[in-house]
């Protein structure tokens, strides 16, 4: 085998498949591409030139939620977007994570009124929370990592 | 269920009449839902399409996917605690929001803005303008199908980011201008990082001219679509780069100048055929005619105080608390109930990077607003949507949208 010679011919690397299943999730994590408000502006700064997501396997940002397998809250959920936001969320593919970006999506933010749902908790399971109005890039990426570091403690069992 | 069960549509018919034509209730043309989950909406915006083939019959927007109450939540907080709402109306030019909406209240209790902060106002608008161009472009180029021109806009548009950081600390949400002047004022690294974005930037915009301007494909999908004549234009409420890609010449820093914008010399661009080619070109140049303004408020800019000396109004420095008793029942008076504005209703606009950004403010003369009413250009520009998105293929339909820059931050608010 040539590229087996040429890395050294390592030959045969044993992995537990649960490692190996976690670790392909996490390099090719597809975000949704859903922006509700203020922090989408954020997401796309994230996703363009200076802080490039697309190192952390993330460069296609998918418009259907089908193809996606992280749902990125950027906004404030109103009360009428929440039934779609639900309907988007069943529709993705297991396994699937959700992250919270902002504070309106978390808790309401400075929101606290009869149009915004006091955190999109009440809709989807969140998985991360990142504060902020809105969160840096920096912030985003953060929560991302720490959401592959939760994806890579997962057991098969837990899903199977 | 069956996949002709999921195909038909459940709905009401009875609910679509009046909305679409008869042929769609018969079922002789299609009646298409777009959004509010869709790339090219800018956000949450929902159409309903009627289509014959591919061509767009009619078109209902439909609003309010991200209606905040923000206009309600505002009478519960005090005059100058509000300001941050409406920062998050229209989250491209929060800068823009933030002058109206102290614009309207420095007019309700007649306060008077020193000349220093109105110069620092007009820049941070300029700059704010830009920032929202410079989106718009991102997103209008990206959904026409220009990736490149996406990643060049979000680089630059980061050095400005970084200018709104050093003044006010925060990237987007500033918060920064305050009835009477400013939070503070600009500190030392300000003026550099400005003089470094104004030599930087104008080879910038002729890249992405180089990249457009007479990019055949580009021409192709802007040049004779969306059609929007003056008097149309005038007569669905248009303003801002919609109405003057018509060819109208009407911009409120010019007609109606306020924050002293009559000190400034710049033009306004006009576009002659009204389609999406033109109002890409009147922002292009507006672009160019902002930085002007920039370059001139930052070699002209006055010395002296950021905030007006009323102090019934306007808390005191920081400086003058441990000397005078009057500046600490002030102070104290200001941070715990506010002030209280005379009664009465007055209407300020602007010009934000929309269009005309209006501000209705009533007042019982409580520390509260008893009413407070944003006109924002992108509702108006929506409800003219229709209008020129008829007759086109499905595919204009995206141009055309991004062409009126629509935030639906600002539409619902």
């Amino acid at each position: 085998m040539g590229l087996t010679s040429k890395l050294g011919g390592m030959g045969v690397v044993t992995v537990k498949l649960e490692d190996a299943i976690n670790w392909s999730r996490t390099r090719a994590m597809w975000p949704m591409l859903f922006g509700l408000a203020c922090c989408a502006i954020e997401m796309m700064s994230a996703q363009a030139s200076n802080y490039d997501l697309s190192r952390f396997g993330m460069e296609l940002m998918r418009p259907s939620p089908r193809q996606s397998d992280l749902m990125i809250v950027a906004g404030r959920v109103t009360r009428k977007m929440a039934p779609v936001l639900r309907q988007l969320y069943d529709q993705m593919p297991e396994p699937k994570w959700v992250l919270s970006m902002g504070d309106c999506a978390s808790c309401g933010g400075i929101f606290n009124n009869y149009a915004i749902v006091q955190g999109v908790d009440e809709i989807v399971p969140v998985d991360v929370y990142v504060a902020g109005c809105p969160p840096r890039p920096e912030q985003l990426i953060h929560g991302i990592i720490t959401l592959h570091e939760r994806v890579k403690q997962e057991r098969l069992d837990d899903w199977v | 269920m069956t996949v002709s069960e999921i195909t038909t549509w459940q709905g009401d018919v009875e609910q679509l009449k009046g909305l679409v034509s008869e042929r769609a209730l018969s079922g002789e043309t299609m009646v298409l839902n777009m959004g509010p989950q869709h790339p090219s909406t800018h956000g949450v915006l929902r159409l309903l399409l009627e289509l014959d083939g591919e061509n767009i019959i009619s078109c209902v927007p439909d609003v309010g996917f991200l209606h905040t109450g923000i206009e309600k939540n505002m009478e519960a907080k005090r005059y100058e605690q509000a300001i941050t709402m409406t920062d998050r109306m229209d989250y491209l030019s929060p800068m823009g929001n933030n002058l109206v909406y102290c614009l309207a209240m420095e007019k309700l209790i007649d306060l008077d803005v020193p000349l220093r902060a109105q110069y620092i106002r007009v820049l941070l608008a300029e700059l704010t303008r830009i920032n929202s161009h410079l989106v718009w472009l991102a997103t209008h180029a990206l959904d026409i199908g220009a990736m490149s021109v996406f990643l060049y806009c979000f680089r630059e548009r980061e050095k400005l980011l970084d200018i709104f950081e050093i003044v006010s600390g925060q990237r987007m949400m500033s918060t920064y201008f305050r009835p009477g002047g400013l939070w503070r004022d600009v500190p030392e690294e300000f003026e550099p990082a400005v003089r470094d974005f104004l030599d930087y930037f104008p080879g910038k915009i002729d890249d992405y001219e180089n990249l457009l301007t007479s990019n055949p494909l580009w021409l192709d999908r802007t040049q004779g679509i969306g059609f929007l004549s003056a008097d149309d234009a005038i007569r669905l409420g248009c303003s801002g780069p919609t109405l003057r890609g018509s060819g109208v010449n009407w911009d409120i820093r010019k007609a109606i100048p306020y924050s002293s914008y009559d000190h400034f010399d710049f033009e306004v661009p006009l576009g002659q055929h009204g389609d999406v080619y033109d109002r890409y070109i009147v922002r292009m140049k507006e672009l160019r005619q902002s930085l002007h303004i920039v370059r001139q408020a930052l070699d002209n800019l006055p010395g002296g105080p950021v905030r007006s000396n009323n102090r019934k109004y306007v808390p005191p420095p920081r400086s003058e608390l441990g000397q005078s008793m009057e500046a600490v029942i002030h102070h104290f008076k200001l941070w715990t109930e506010g002030f209280r504005p005379p009664e009465g209703e007055v209407y300020v606009r602007v010009e934000s990077p929309r269009g005309e950004l209006g501000c209705f403010l009533a007042s019982d003369g409580s520390p509260k607003p008893w009413r407070v009413h944003f006109r924002t250009p992108t509702f108006v520009h929506l409800s003219a949507l229709p209008h020129m998105a008829k007759d086109h293929l499905i595919a204009d339909l995206v141009g055309i949208i991004g062409s009126i820059d629509i935030v639906l931050g600002d539409c619902d608010r």
